[in-house]
């Protein structure tokens, strides 16, 4: 078992220097970073400077370890757009997504598994048809609809909810939350709502199939054949068993609601990371694309990891052989 | 033995192909079921109005030309105050026919969305058949590849594709070649699927008698991964590609609503959505409606047809 | 006279398709008294499973009872509530399936999987359902029980899964125990140990048990009395030795003919000329009739119900060896 959770960390450490490789790639070869830095009126003596500062006169290798280096400790260079240095402006909103992001995914697992328990176990009533189609639009519908209907209905038509922004945010320590006042409440209901939709569909409908996979198999038969009560067969033989696969899906999936959060935060104009990335590509803004895509890496990677050694705590199978 | 009575024989091969293909369990399913019929109906239906958008729309919304900024904001139906002209779905801030924006806005969409797909189907079959068949390093890397990418979304996979391809091209190139690279960017973030797909069905076409024995009266490798594998593990491969093709089409409607997916010079319906939403508050509404709907029939249908299709091919079902 | 455990009166089983509605069981009629063994043969898609099943109560949608009734000790079970039959399974009936591996929840150890057993049905509390899981683990050869009863089902060889499976359809005490071919998906050095297993065991208790199996062999060695079955329908049914020694149907003479058998030497096995027709298309009159060297015209017309003969019944209107 040892064994494995090595391999996994090696594995993982691969795949963030292989990032990091494309990260750094985009940063020396995309347009020229002097050109990019430096405005019109600039000399020769500037550029020459630079070159040095930047260390753009060694050699790759040399420059791409001195850059993880520096992404290892946090620095990521300097805002081609603002001016600023990368990493302050993330921290500055880094906040506003992780609070996004940690609503949407509750509210995507909670009501995803509910509903998917639900309509596997009460598999031909007609609430579960219901609900199937209508899970149908919800993947069908692409997020940025979802959102702009959100806000057409509750917004222009019913004036209930804010249409963008965070409304008031507190400032505990370095972190800005939504969380302590009535306005940024409210900001927060039609985003996350957007947001979690196409998780939450995703994994009611994974659950319900992988359920409806289970309650077919020879033990559920078995256990039926036994006499035991369908409470004991739906919840725990079935559940558990369908629980196994759709954590590694849906722990995958939550991951990627941090990324989806671009396209929720450009509807609401959410001031969060995500927006900030997609204003970096309209402007080709290299050093924040580079350090958003790192850092979205490391969280992935992390992601992936934990939800592997968690299948460990479950399944009593892969302890033993530590085989995969 | 005494002479006992024969059971009438039905001779199968006697029958036509095609009253085969049409009295067979997929296609009554097909027949029997409304759902499939009406989302193939839609499909059909807005893919004709794409294909023949030139020949169908009123107005050519792209030539300055043609249009009158006067026209600007029509309500749809009801005649233009200043200039008269009545437009089917109004107008948006521009003069321009909404109803012929769509039509052209659907042609990009699904142009794309096709496109992509296409692209994806064809770099992931090669290499799942590569993969599953030679195996080896080759099946490393390429799943080892797949890998990685998987643990991305693919929609940040396109945006960085998008991203790095626009920081290469000279600025006035970029309108020209966006669509093309939105095309390879959201291919080679789709290709994954089909490829470990077609890589574990080859696996276990590989070790079936008919593959030895290809192999034994002197056929190749690529021959076999042809002719033979590939008919076998096409059913799989023709639901992925339905399924993402939706996905396609919602992706590219998504990156161009974020302005960095389709140039203005030729919107699709994502373009023209992002535009309608700024008319929200101030009531023209159909600017943002139409085209709005237009999107969700498509990716609606097309997702229909998908999981149909699946439940449809799935033995396990049956 | 004792009350049949087990009593069967022309049940018929359903199934609506889009090619019209099949009938796996036909009219099956038979008794499993206390104590004895009757063995249910045929061939796969002969029916036998799903009449199993059917006594049960466990048939999958859309199949379902079309006719006659299951009686258990005396009284119907085919008419029950849900509620009420699931009081019936593992108490009064218990079913042990084919595949020991697929048969075992493979994240919950035995040990819970047969308390949860005997909690549902007797009502222990958890210590006093564990000690009888222990007793249930010892009767059945699981060497060490008391260690073994938290290991997980992964950790068992094939043999002492099937074992385990024994263990956990009779832990409630049936009085029927319905067997579908539980010797099939194992090795066949392990298969006579399971069988002997099954045969004392239930012997110990007075079971009545229902075994269904195509393997004659297994039949020779444990059952009382046998059934055959084909198309849905009951050829023939009597004591072993008669069946098997001087069968009556045509269908089972030509099953003996073509079972290898030590006391035969090394003759010839002979092959029924063609293979049992599909439910979806069945010969008018006796499903036999096509394959049968002894029919006449009258088969191809009625189905003969089954009649009294000698110590079993037959449903032929030619049986073989009749005076």
């Amino acid at each position: 078992m040892i064994a494995y959770i090595l391999r996994r960390v090696f594995q993982s450490a691969i795949v963030l220097l292989i990032v990091g490789l494309v990260a750094f790639s985009m940063f020396r070869f995309v347009g020229d970073p002097i050109d990019n830095m430096l405005g019109q009126e600039r000399t020769m003596a500037d550029v020459e400077r630079l070159r040095v500062q930047l260390g753009l006169d060694q050699p790759f290798v040399v420059q791409y370890f001195k850059f993880l280096g520096n992404a290892a400790q946090g620095n990521f260079g300097v805002s081609y757009r603002q001016g600023r240095p990368v990493a302050t402006i993330i921290r500055e909103r880094a906040p506003a997504t992780l609070e996004l992001a940690a609503v949407s995914g509750a509210l995507a697992i909670i009501v995803g598994i509910g509903l998917g328990v639900f309509t596997a176990i009460r598999r031909h009533g007609i609430a579960s048809n219901l609900i199937m189609s209508l899970s149908l639009i919800g993947v069908s519908l692409p997020t940025f609809l979802i959102g702009i209907l959100l806000i057409y209905l509750f917004s222009v038509e019913l004036d209930l909810l804010p249409s963008f922004g965070r409304g008031e945010t507190v400032m505990i320590g370095d972190w800005s939350t939504g969380f302590l006042t009535e306005s940024g409440l409210k900001a927060l209901i039609l985003p996350s709502i957007t947001l979690g939709l196409y998780q939450m569909t995703l994994i009611m409908r994974l659950v319900r199939s992988e359920m409806l996979e289970v309650l077919r198999m020879d033990y559920i038969r078995f256990a039926r054949a036994r006499g035991l009560s369908e409470r004991l067969v739906n919840f725990r033989h079935a559940l558990k068993n369908t629980l196994v696969p759709v954590i590694t899906v849906t722990g995958l999936q939550l991951g990627s609601i941090i990324a989806f959060a671009i396209i929720t935060e450009t509807v609401f104009q959410w001031p969060g990371v995500g927006l900030l990335f997609i204003n970096a590509v309209q402007f080709v803004d290299i050093p924040v694309m580079a350090a958003y895509l790192m850092l979205i890496s490391v969280m992935f990677v992390a992601i992936n990891l934990i939800v592997d050694l968690l299948y460990f705590a479950i399944d009593p199978r892969l302890r033993i052989d530590g085989r995969h | 033995m005494s002479d006992f009575p024969q059971p009438a024989a039905v001779k199968p091969a006697e029958q036509g192909r095609l009253t085969r293909l049409w009295s067979s369990d997929f296609a009554w399913a097909f027949r029997h079921s409304p759902v499939a019929i009406c989302s193939m109906a839609v499909v059909m239906l807005l893919v004709l109005a794409a294909v023949f958008a030139p020949l169908i729309a009123p107005h050519d919304p792209f030539n300055p030309a043609t249009l009158n900024l006067m026209n600007g904001f029509t309500a749809p139906g009801t005649p233009n105050a200043f200039t008269g002209e009545q437009f089917w779905l109004g107008t948006d801030d521009q003069g321009r026919d909404v109803f012929s924006t769509i039509l052209y806005g659907l042609r990009i969409s699904l142009f794309v969305g096709f496109a992509a797909v296409l692209l994806a189907l064809v770099i992931g079959v090669t290499l799942g058949l590569i993969a599953g068949y030679v195996g080896g390093w080759p099946e490393t890397i390429i799943m080892r590849s797949a890998d990685v990418q998987l643990t991305f979304p693919s929609i940040l996979v396109a945006l960085l594709i998008f991203g790095v391809a626009k920081g290469f091209t000279p600025v006035e190139y970029r309108d020209q070649v966006a669509i093309w690279v939105l095309i390879v960017a959201i291919g080679l973030s789709d290709w994954v699927q089909f490829a470990r797909v077609v890589r574990g069905a080859t696996l276990v076409e590989k070790n079936k008698e008919y593959v030895q024995a290809a192999r034994l009266i002197g056929r190749t490798g690529p021959a076999i991964m042809l002719r033979h594998i590939l008919p076998n593990v096409l059913s799989p491969v023709l639901v992925i590609a339905t399924i993402s093709l939706a996905l396609a089409i919602i992706a590219e409607a998504t990156l161009s609503f974020l302005g960095v997916g389709a140039p203005p010079t030729q919107p699709s319906l994502g373009n023209l959505i992002r535009i309608g939403q700024g008319f929200l508050f101030s009531g023209e509404w159909w600017i943002l409606l139409f085209p709005a709907c237009t999107l969700l029939a498509l990716a609606l249908s097309v997702n229909l047809m998908g999981d149909w299709l699946r439940d449809a091919l799935n033995p396990r079902l049956k | 006279m004792n009350t049949p455990v087990l009593q069967l009166d022309a049940l018929s089983v359903e199934i609506p398709t889009r090619h019209g509605v099949l009938k796996p069981v036909d009219a099956v009629s038979w008794d499993i008294a206390k104590g004895e063994i009757l063995g249910v043969v045929g061939e796969s898609g002969a029916g036998k499973s799903m009449t199993g099943n059917a006594v049960i109560g466990l048939l999958d949608r859309p199949a379902r009872i079309s006719g006659g009734q299951v009686l258990l000790n005396g009284k119907r079970i085919d008419n029950l509530t849900p509620a009420e039959m699931r009081k019936v399974r593992g108490r009064q009936i218990g079913m042990v399936f084919q595949d020991p591996l697929t048969s075992l929840n493979p994240l919950l150890t035995i040990g819970d999987q047969l308390s949860e057993t005997i909690d549902a049905h007797l009502h222990l509390g958890r210590a006093a359902a564990r000690q009888r899981a222990i007793a249930a683990l010892d009767e059945v050869g699981i060497p060490a029980a008391k260690d073994r009863i938290d290991s997980y089902p992964f950790e068992f060889s094939g043999g002492m899964r099937q074992r385990v499976v024994i263990a956990l359809a009779l832990c409630a005490e049936p009085s029927l125990v319905i067997a579908d071919e539980p010797t099939t998906a194992l090795d066949v050095s392990v298969q006579a140990q399971i069988i002997a297993l099954l045969k004392r065991i239930c012997r110990d208790r007075g079971a009545a048990v229902m075994l269904v199996t195509h393997d004659m062999g297994v039949i020779a060695e444990t059952a009382d009395r046998v059934a055959v079955m084909y198309a849905g329908r009951l050829a023939e049914i009597g004591p072993v030795a008669q069946v098997l020694g001087a069968p009556r149907h045509p269908y089972t003479h030509g099953l003996m003919g073509a079972t290898p058998l030590a006391s035969k030497g090394r003759s010839r096995l002979a092959q029924i000329p063609g293979a049992m027709p599909r439910l979806a298309a069945l010969p008018k009159g006796c499903a036999f009739h096509p394959r049968c060297p002894k029919a006449q015209n009258r088969c191809t017309v009625d189905p003969r119900p089954t009649v009294a003969d000698g110590a079993g019944r037959v449903a032929c209107w030619f049986p073989m060896g009749a005076p």
